[in-house]
């Protein structure tokens, strides 16, 4: 057993709390923008088939949002109970944008309460709908501010540290990083994404075990279609982010893309693995694309890890993490544009079997890119809690029983993981889609 | 006033307004499942249930506010209350991480009503408050040591304190009594006979044993923290005040007249007896180390903060308004009318 070392389960137990919480953090951000993009075009095309859609959507929702706020908490009163001293810095410099956070909580919570319990109060159904617009607000609103923190911790702004002392601060200026532009559109537009393929899953999937219905069909066309564009915004603000890499983290970018040497015309390497003496074996090397990523154009110098010392390095390991998340973010974009082809081109079946097993694929996988995309991101900035500032190390507790709550919030996200997928895969088992569409039909809602 | 004390009274304040609105929530998840072992659920539970669906969200928001808060305001806490708090803190996130999720799980679930689950809702809501009092019993001081460079948390002397014992059963009792007046008035407006008759026994059989314990803990730190309690009695009048408002609320409720005004008094009765022992604890946060004026945030930031909170306030009360006259002043709602939707 090597040492206790409070810093090391800290760390642990940070990312054990964040990997289970983006999860349905990234859920809570996009599917109140996916169920009143529903509920718009049931009004607007009075159809209730989309309706129902956003209803049902809802009703899975809740119980992930549930989930969502009770990590959230953790990981909340987690930061000061695992990170004091880092806490100390970060409540002088950047307490505002959580500060922030707490009020769009605040407004995502009111009228997530609001929303739920009023489908049927309002006379005009269109009442119903402005209620979920405080919620993609609140929602969105949150995961803009946390990630201004994330962002902070990044690319430290804002505020002169000496001796430990903190002054000059600028509260706007640590908010409005160079980080915070590229992350909070990353985290965004990937979380909208991310959410789309996974109710785009679940419709594939109930096609494929021979549901017929038209409203699977709709469900489908609807997801694939924010699908593609938030799949576009991401690529986007991913390449962005590449450039905002080079010039503020540049220690980050070239431990992602193993690149070591100072070079102009750098290329991208793809796959491959790391020899003991850093040489590259079996990547796929793509001339130029380091320098066009980085820079913008071919002939441009990327700066290489040989740059830096030892000790400020992150682990070269990132490299896989990184390519894993943009070969997912690749194959995603594929998809939507594969459907839509089919779905333009008149001989095309957009329902075909492979390509809606491919999407049943990709619900999964887009939740693997968050994920990859975060550990990326995180470990690629070790070994800074604050960049350039303050190490990981010294920003740690250390106290002297972080392992023992290691193992007993392993052992809560564990149970909280299989409940939640049990609660959800029953309670969309006992209440089939069929009997609902059955009762509308019979209601003679459905005029079409 | 100074920045320090805003920034204090605020968060005290909206540690106030967690007090009440999760004592309602801890309580009511109580009396939800001691209703099931007692075969009385079907008095009672709907009623919870109608009150607790649309606000058991924003509950946590509270706790979270004055967290971030206070770390914000007072960057100091996070370093010692941190380091101690490791242990009885996560115990507490893993309660409230089990208490939200099983809520959700009994209530939106396909297994409505599961046993188990509530269980689990019920109990930890009488652990939570339990747990979450021990950071109260903490900043009293004589718990926490800083060695060196660590800050030490002294498990033996809480285990075996007649103080952190008595504060400890003056939140579990005062949890119940909070919550059993509120949901009589609850039952109250939604004019169901049955439910009103239960609540307000409960109401009135935790108002004797809350009134006990609060005079326990008077009692128990003035052997603890002489020089607070020196300071308490100085601030008499308000704790006079509470009693006062104590005797309104029980009366209230003994002669049936308005379980409403008693529900105020209620609120006023804890207003007192906090903001005395707050103003009374003032200027330290954690006695002896830490006082409001060590390590306060810079003037910048503070501002900022002051800014951003009465910006946030033109948001939320406006919000809440509308929730509570949707789902707390809706007669039609609280009487079960407008089903909600599911």
């Amino acid at each position: 057993m090597p040492q206790y070392d409070p810093a090391v389960y800290s760390r642990i137990l940070t990312s054990l709390t964040l990997g289970f919480h983006i999860i349905f953090a990234t859920i809570g951000v996009g599917v109140p923008l996916m169920i009143a993009l529903a509920e718009w075009m049931g009004i607007k095309r009075n159809d209730p088939h989309y309706t129902l859609l956003a209803r049902r959507w809802a009703r899975g929702f809740v119980i992930t949002v549930a989930v969502g706020v009770v990590t959230g908490t953790s990981i909340g009163i987690q930061l000061s109970l695992l990170w004091p001293s880092f806490m100390r810095i970060a409540g002088q410099a950047i307490a505002l944008p959580l500060f922030m956070e707490t009020f769009a909580f605040f407004v995502e919570a009111i009228f997530l309460g609001i929303y739920l319990y009023t489908w049927d109060r309002f006379k005009k159904p269109i009442y119903h709908f402005w209620l979920s617009i405080p919620i993609i607000l609140g929602s969105s609103g949150s995961a803009m501010f946390i990630t201004m923190m994330n962002s902070f911790m990044n690319a430290p702004a804002g505020f002169t540290l000496e001796d430990g002392k903190i002054t000059n601060i600028q509260p706007i200026l640590a908010m409005l990083n160079p980080a915070t532009p590229t992350k909070v559109s990353h985290v965004l537009f990937s979380a909208y994404l991310t959410c789309a393929f996974i109710l785009a899953g679940i419709a594939a999937y109930s096609i494929l075990k021979g549901r017929k219905h038209v409203y699977y069909k709709k469900a489908l066309k609807l997801t694939m279609t924010t699908g593609l564009i938030f799949a576009i915004g991401t690529a986007v603000v991913g390449d962005l982010s590449g450039k905002y890499l080079a010039e503020y983290q540049p220690e980050k970018l070239a431990a992602a893309e193993w690149h070591f040497e100072t070079i102009e015309k750098a290329p991208l390497i793809l796959g491959g693995i790391l020899t003991e003496d850093n040489e590259v074996k079996f990547g796929l090397q793509i001339p130029y694309a380091l320098s066009i990523l980085a820079h913008g154009t071919p002939n441009a110098v990327v700066k290489g890890l040989n740059e830096y010392k030892a000790e400020d390095l992150p682990p070269l390991y990132i490299h896989y993490l990184f390519d894993a998340m943009v070969a997912i973010g690749m194959f995603l974009m594929l998809l939507t544009l594969l459907y839509f082809i089919l779905r333009k081109w008149r001989k095309g079946n957009p329902h075909h079997r492979l390509l809606l097993w491919a999407i049943v694929i990709a619900a999964p996988l887009s939740v693997f890119a968050i994920e990859f995309g975060w550990v990326f991101s995180e470990v690629g900035r070790q070994p800074w809690i604050l960049r350039g500032f303050m190490r990981t190390n010294e920003g740690a507790t250390t106290s002297e029983h972080v392992d023992i709550m290691l193992y007993l919030f392993l052992l809560l996200y564990l149970v909280l993981g299989i409940a939640v997928s049990r609660v959800l895969r029953t309670l969309f088992r006992n209440n089939p889609a069929e009997a609902e569409l059955l009762a509308l039909e019979d209601s003679g809602a459905d005029k079409r | 006033m100074s920045y320090e004390l805003l920034g204090i009274t605020v968060l005290w304040t909206f540690l106030y307004g967690y007090l009440i609105v999760a004592s309602v929530d801890f309580g009511a998840g109580f009396f939800s499942y001691y209703s099931e072992l007692t075969g009385k659920k079907n008095v009672i539970h709907h009623i919870i249930q109608r009150y607790l669906s649309p606000v058991w969200e924003v509950t946590n928001v509270f706790l979270i506010f004055f967290m971030v808060g206070i770390v914000g305001f007072f960057p100091d806490t996070a370093y010692y209350y941190g380091t101690a708090l490791l242990i009885p803190g996560s115990v507490a996130i893993i309660l409230l991480a089990i208490r939200g999720s099983y809520y959700a799980f009994a209530n939106y679930g396909s297994k409505k009503d599961n046993r188990f689950y509530l269980f689990l809702y019920g109990a930890t809501g009488l652990l939570i408050p339990a747990s979450l009092s021990t950071v109260l019993t903490l900043s009293e001081g004589g718990f926490i040591e800083e060695r060196g460079n660590k800050v030490i948390f002294l498990y033996e002397k809480l285990f075996t304190s007649s103080y952190s014992w008595s504060v400890v059963l003056l939140a579990i009792v005062s949890v119940l009594y909070i919550s059993a007046v509120f949901l009589t008035y609850y039952a109250s407006r939604a004019n169901d006979g049955a439910a009103l008759q239960l609540l307000r026994r409960y109401a009135l059989g935790w108002s004797m044993p809350t009134i006990l314990s609060s005079m326990l803990v008077f009692f128990a730190i003035s052997r603890h923290n002489p020089v607070h309690f020196e300071r308490m009695v100085d601030l008499f009048w308000m704790f006079a005040l509470s009693f006062i408002c104590f005797a309104v609320a029980v009366y209230l409720v003994w002669t049936r007249k308005a379980y409403g005004l008693a529900f105020v008094f209620v609120m006023l009765q804890f207003a007192f007896a906090f903001f005395g022992y707050g103003a009374a604890h003032m200027p330290h946060i954690l006695y002896p180390y830490l006082t409001i004026y060590d390590n306060f945030t810079n003037d910048t930031m503070a501002v900022a903060l002051i800014v951003v909170f009465i910006l946030g306030l033109l948001v939320l009360i406006p919000s809440l308004a509308l929730l509570m006259r949707l789902f707390l002043f809706d007669a039609k709602y609280v009487q079960g009318q407008t089903k909600p939707a599911k």
